[in-house]
């Protein structure tokens, strides 16, 4: 099985509408959308979701009112400004709550409680173009690294289960920990940018990161007739920084379009971006 | 005063919209760009830099001569950063969120805490403007103390605008903590309205008020412009889609360079928000 995970650096820059059309270009291919707190893949290939788990990750902190004393050591000691004092009463704020559990270890009247969080919801559906492992990382909740993880490796299992031929990811924008989980011992990454100052310098921001965990990257810029000049600038870069350059994705309203009617531009019509994409598709199959 | 400008979905003119509102402002304003992982306002702003300095957290260090390997600090780090490994306990960096637990619960005092780089502010100053700009080394996971950091370090007293990371998950959450307002940045694609109601069911249960721009306004479909409708979020501007606007950003020029006349939207937005 062969692995490609498509992310960007700067986000919009196309990631998901390429990863859509590769999911209808591809045969036997299995889909998994990594970027789990702002997931769009699912717009397009319309799943039907099959199984439903819920994602537990880590505890929060709860004070019992009850039990508390108003020492304010909780306060003292939380590094993460998580606990909130009003007139004496105490509270842990969930949202900024990290879960190390140092409170709850050193409360002296032992008045916090210390439940396991429910971060959200992970699927395994059915789409028109194979089986696809998505999630929902829970309003305001945390751990999205984990949920990438978790989504990755469910995906691998099916894919390998289903004998599949490709298993294709939407990786999350920037360098952090999501994008972290998302390609650490990946097979190969597709960076998809745009030719803009803020698109090659995040580009080359990731590169760095494909480099460090010697994961083989290419790139292919999209919008690239916006500035040609830019595109040329890029493509140099990316080679000096050990990335292959590949097809270029022309600017088409095609792409909007088609996200309106709920399709991958592949499917939508002919036009200039459908066929880029097409041709992006063949060279990647022809180097992995 | 705190706006913080933030998206859901990444690509829709967060950055374009805090470099336009720093411009617009009738005063003295921090710009800070808290995207710490793919910061890009720098470009647009092109700030004189004043000062640079190293942002740590403080990661555990273990006195192996004191260190009798009773695993306690282990078993209490949730994170997996502390292991017993033979004689000594052995400490993963790279996953310690700095709670400082270990160091208090040990019953040896084995553990110190030094300080470990996890990216850099960088100062400046352009015209009214006062730059700030957080920027996470490649490699590391831990955004949100940086975020922190970079938020603390705007000047006593003076108005904010945070450019946010996209997403809707810690790294947004920290930077639109604390705010007055929340400017909300979307396009009108399935995409665009997919993630700001995200974003929106974010701010609302953090309590924050915000109004939404919609960038590239005459590109998809009517269904944000109805979502806004029926939510009952104000539409603070549209901004039509132009490829003056995408060809100026690509060279790294503002929108107020590109289209000047958008600069009483602006001033008439933050009177508004004000």
């Amino acid at each position: 099985m062969k692995e490609l995970v498509i992310i960007s650096g700067k986000g919009g820059t196309g990631k998901t509408s390429v990863t859509g059309s590769f999911a209808a270009l591809a045969n036997n291919a299995m889909m998994a959308d990594c970027d789990v707190d702002a997931a769009d893949l699912h717009l397009l290939l319309n799943p039907e979701i099959q199984e439903t788990h819920e994602f537990y990750s880590g505890h929060e902190a709860v004070i019992r009112p009850d039990d508390c004393t108003g020492c304010g050591q909780c306060e003292e000691l939380c590094r993460f400004d998580a606990v909130i004092s009003e007139n004496g009463i105490f509270r842990i704020d969930p949202a900024a709550c990290e879960g190390c559990g140092v409170c709850v270890q050193f409360c002296p009247p032992k008045a916090i409680d210390f439940p396991e969080a429910l971060c959200g919801k992970w699927f395994i559906s059915k789409t028109r173009h194979g089986r696809m492992v998505h999630a929902r990382l829970g309003i305001a909740a945390e751990n999205s690294g984990k949920l990438v993880s978790i989504v990755r490796k469910q995906a691998a299992q099916v894919a390998a289960a289903l004998q599949a031929e490709w298993l294709l990811i939407d990786g999350p924008p920037g360098t952090g920990c999501p994008v972290i989980a998302s390609i650490t011992g990946a097979g190969a990454v597709l960076i998809v940018t745009e030719p803009t100052l803020s698109g090659e310098h995040d580009l080359l921001r990731v590169l760095q990161l494909t480099r460090h965990f010697e994961i083989p990257s290419f790139i292919s810029v999209n919008k690239w007739d916006i500035n040609p000049g830019m595109t040329e600038r890029i493509e140099a870069a990316a080679a000096e920084a050990g990335a292959t350059a590949l097809e270029r994705i022309p600017y088409d309203a095609s792409i909007t379009n088609a996200q309106i009617q709920g399709l991958s531009v592949v499917e939508y019509n002919d036009g200039p971006a459908a066929t880029a994409i097409k041709n992006l598709w063949e060279k990647l199959c022809h180097h992995l | 005063m705190k706006i913080v400008i933030a998206s859901g979905k990444g690509g829709t003119g967060k950055t374009t919209v805090s470099v336009a509102l720093a411009q617009a402002f009738d005063g003295p304003v921090c710009l800070i760009d808290a995207d710490v992982e793919e910061p890009n306002s720098a470009f647009f702003m092109k700030p004189i830099i004043e000062s640079k300095r190293d942002v740590t957290v403080p990661v555990p260090q273990i006195d192996s001569e004191k260190c009798t390997a009773c695993g306690v600090c282990s078993s209490l780090c949730v994170f997996n950063a502390i292991a017993v490994a033979g004689q000594s306990a052995l400490v993963f960096p790279e996953l310690c969120h700095s709670c400082g637990g270990c160091v208090r619960i040990c019953p040896q005092n084995a553990i110190t805490e030094q300080p470990s780089g996890i990216g850099e502010i960088t100062r400046g100053q352009a015209a009214h403007i006062t730059t700030l700009e957080g920027r996470l080394n490649i490699g590391s996971a831990m955004a949100p103390p940086l975020i922190r950091a970079v938020k603390k370090a705007a000047p006593e007293g003076m108005p904010v605008l945070i450019d946010a990371p996209p997403g809707t998950s810690c790294p947004m959450i920290t930077a639109v903590t604390g705010a007055d307002f929340v400017v909300l940045v979307t396009e009108p694609t399935p995409f665009g309205l997919n993630d700001l109601v995200l974003a929106v069911e974010t701010v609302r249960k953090l309590g924050l008020p915000c109004g939404v721009i919609i960038n590239r306004s005459d590109s998809g479909d009517d269904r944000v412009v109805r979502y806004c409708e029926e939510e009952k979020i104000r539409v603070l501007l549209q901004i039509p889609e132009s490829r003056k606007i995408a060809e100026a950003y690509s060279r790294g020029d503002s929108l107020l360079t590109a289209k000047p006349e958008l600069i009483h939207a602006f001033r008439k937005l933050l009177e508004e928000i004000r």
